[in-house]
């Protein structure tokens, strides 16, 4: 990513400005209301957007994307392990056993693979030995996934101090198969490229900018979507049985599905919720205090967790029926923390709160503002038909406020204006009214 | 003075939309950069009356003023009256019909609640003509 800005607000959520038709199905679905169509084409607001990749599994012309590694980008590293996510699994129709998969990476061109579900399960061990320490702001919040961890930050930042203070299991994943590969080929850590098999944009994003501490411990992402024919192929060509890699149980590769980290800390007051409105509705009843009796809240952008991220290529149902399959004759968990919770297993840093609702950095100006907003607002016509390109018309009140629109972008207000004025302008049939119908007509 | 005034109708016979109105005044409040715990108290104190005026008086109406140094909330119903109003205000106290019981609401926490996160309450209430309860929230100066 030479010469690229990788800052705060870095997004691996993209537009392909060619294949966008500025259409508004976007704008629509994004649930942070951070997608625009100016000048006939979609843009994001930067400060607003979490990448969770809604607009990418919406839009019909595949105008949006996730900026990702090119597989080649391994060859950059004379060591490569993949870390793939136990999401990976659940995409192989009849497989009875992760050993097939991890073999088919290897063969691809990886000399060895991480499994990103035996470090949940050291997670997951960390989790339940920090809750039982009674010192945790509960409700506890995973921090696993990245997307709600952005979405927090910018929405809810009241919530911080209840996240969980550990990195994700891919990090740990990351860290843990740098280490084994220092230890066993005499390398430098630097030659060694450490990817991850991703099934989300959020993730390539967590480790291009990670929010959570300096630098990843992830060298780059690669899309379970563009891995899987190759895979596919390498997989069919195995000897059988393959080579012995796996190395984690029932509670690492369950991670991939909503509840699956809740499961694995063996307490009952817990809520896991997926799908990105559903985690809204949660997060804000947590900040009125309204779940103040639950010890944990997992939290999944992605319906079904992270088996529905839009990188996948499976259905989430699917893909968790068969992961329930696979794991059936599993062992709970092969691994365990031996000597308490290593230090880099935490967080280098806190979430930092980011502003965004705000409508003015001092109280009066922002009373002002929504003033004028709340006018602004009655005088639109409260369709939210989306034309001006804003999701809403509370959406366009609020640009008109902030100066990044004004009233005319609504169709039906410069309707307005131009018989006000009197004008002679061009209106758009389906706004003309009856009479001017009948006018074009004759 | 700089105020912000908004005003709700929170419908009574329709439960799925009982918070919608502090709902909307906790993100007003947010815009504003109002201080994470007056959002908080604003937001519980508001929907605790919110929802007894959906269970018990068939809706009401709520006023909201928002000032640089104030946050008033009135509540005002046309429901049947709090005949004791100390009782009610006893945490565990309700009078709340078994249905919205079931719900998980009926704790008899909602007055009680109104005055713990509220600076200040006013309750005005006469039986079968109804009520109107006024909270008052400080601002705290800004850091």
């Amino acid at each position: 990513m030479e010469g690229e800005r990788v800052d705060a607000f870095f997004h691996s959520v993209r537009l392909d400005e060619e294949k966008c038709e500025g259409c508004i199905n976007c704008v629509k679905r994004c649930p942070t209301q951070a997608i625009r169509v100016r000048n006939g084409k979609a843009s994001i607001i930067s400060e607003l957007c979490i990448d969770c990749g809604e607009c990418i599994r919406i839009c019909p012309h595949h105008a949006k994307y996730a900026q990702a590694d090119p597989f080649n980008i391994i060859l950059n590293y004379k060591y490569r392990v993949a870390l793939p996510a136990p999401t990976l699994y659940g995409q192989f129709n009849n497989l009875d056993d992760p050993d097939y998969v991890l073999s088919g990476l290897k063969n691809m061109g990886f000399d060895d693979v991480f499994e990103v579900s035996a470090a949940a399960e050291l997670v997951s061990a960390a989790t339940r030995e920090m809750m039982n320490s009674g010192k945790l702001k509960k409700p506890v919040i995973s921090s696993a996934c990245p997307a709600v961890c952005r979405l927090i930050r910018i929405r809810f930042p009241k919530l911080i101090p209840n996240v969980l203070d550990l990195h994700s299991p891919m990090e740990e994943a990351g860290r843990l198969a740098r280490e084994k590969a220092v230890r066993e080929t005499g390398l430098s850590p630097e030659e060694i490229g450490v990817f991850f098999i991703t099934p989300c944009p959020a993730k390539i994003t967590a480790i291009k900018a990670p929010i959570r501490s300096e630098k990843s411990n992830v060298d780059g992402a690669i899309p379970i979507k563009l891995i899987y024919p190759v895979l596919l192929k390498q997989m069919e060509k195995l000897e059988r049985p393959p080579e012995r890699l796996k190395n984690s149980g029932i509670i690492g590769v369950s991670w991939a599905g909503s509840g699956g980290e809740s499961a694995a800390l063996m307490r009952d007051r817990y809520l896991a919720a997926d799908g990105i409105e559903n985690v809204i509705n949660v997060l804000e009843e947590l900040e009125d205090e309204k779940l103040n009796e639950l010890d944990f809240i997992e939290l999944n952008a992605c319906s079904g967790g992270c088996v529905g991220g839009v990188l996948t290529v499976e259905n989430p149902y699917v893909a968790r029926a068969r992961l329930q399959k696979l794991r059936q004759y599993m062992p709970v968990s092969c691994n365990r923390l031996e000597a308490g919770i290593p230090a880099q297993m935490h967080a280098e840093k806190q979430l930092e709160a980011y502003d965004v609702m705000r409508l003015a950095d001092n109280l009066n100006d922002a009373m002002e503002r929504l003033n004028r907003l709340n006018e602004i607002h009655a005088r639109l016509p409260g369709l939210d038909c989306g034309v001006c390109g804003a999701p809403s018309c509370r959406s366009l009140a609020e640009d008109i406020v902030r100066g990044a629109a004004t009233i005319e972008d609504c169709v039906f207000t410069a309707r307005e204006e131009f018989e006000a004025r009197g004008r002679e302008g061009y209106i758009p049939a389906p706004f003309r009214k009856a009479e001017e119908e009948k006018h074009e007509g004759k | 003075m700089n105020s912000v005034n908004l005003h709700y109708e929170v419908p009574g016979d329709d439960f799925t939309r009982a918070g919608e109105a502090s709902g909307k005044v906790k993100n007003t409040l947010k815009e504003l950069g109002m201080p994470a715990d007056l959002v908080r108290n604003v937001s519980i104190a508001m929907y605790e009356g919110e929802i007894n005026m959906v269970i018990h008086a068939g809706g009401g109406e709520a006023d909201i003023v928002i000032e640089p140094q104030h946050v008033a909330v009135t509540l005002t119903d046309h429901g049947p009256g709090i005949p004791d109003v100390s009782l009610a205000m006893k945490e565990g106290y309700s009078t709340a019909p078994d249905n919205v019981r079931n719900l998980g609401f009926g704790a008899g926490m909602g007055l009680p609640n109104m005055k713990k996160y509220a600076d200040e309450m006013e309750i005005e209430t006469q039986v079968d003509v109804g009520t109107t309860i006024r909270l008052g929230f400080h601002v705290p100066a800004a850091p």
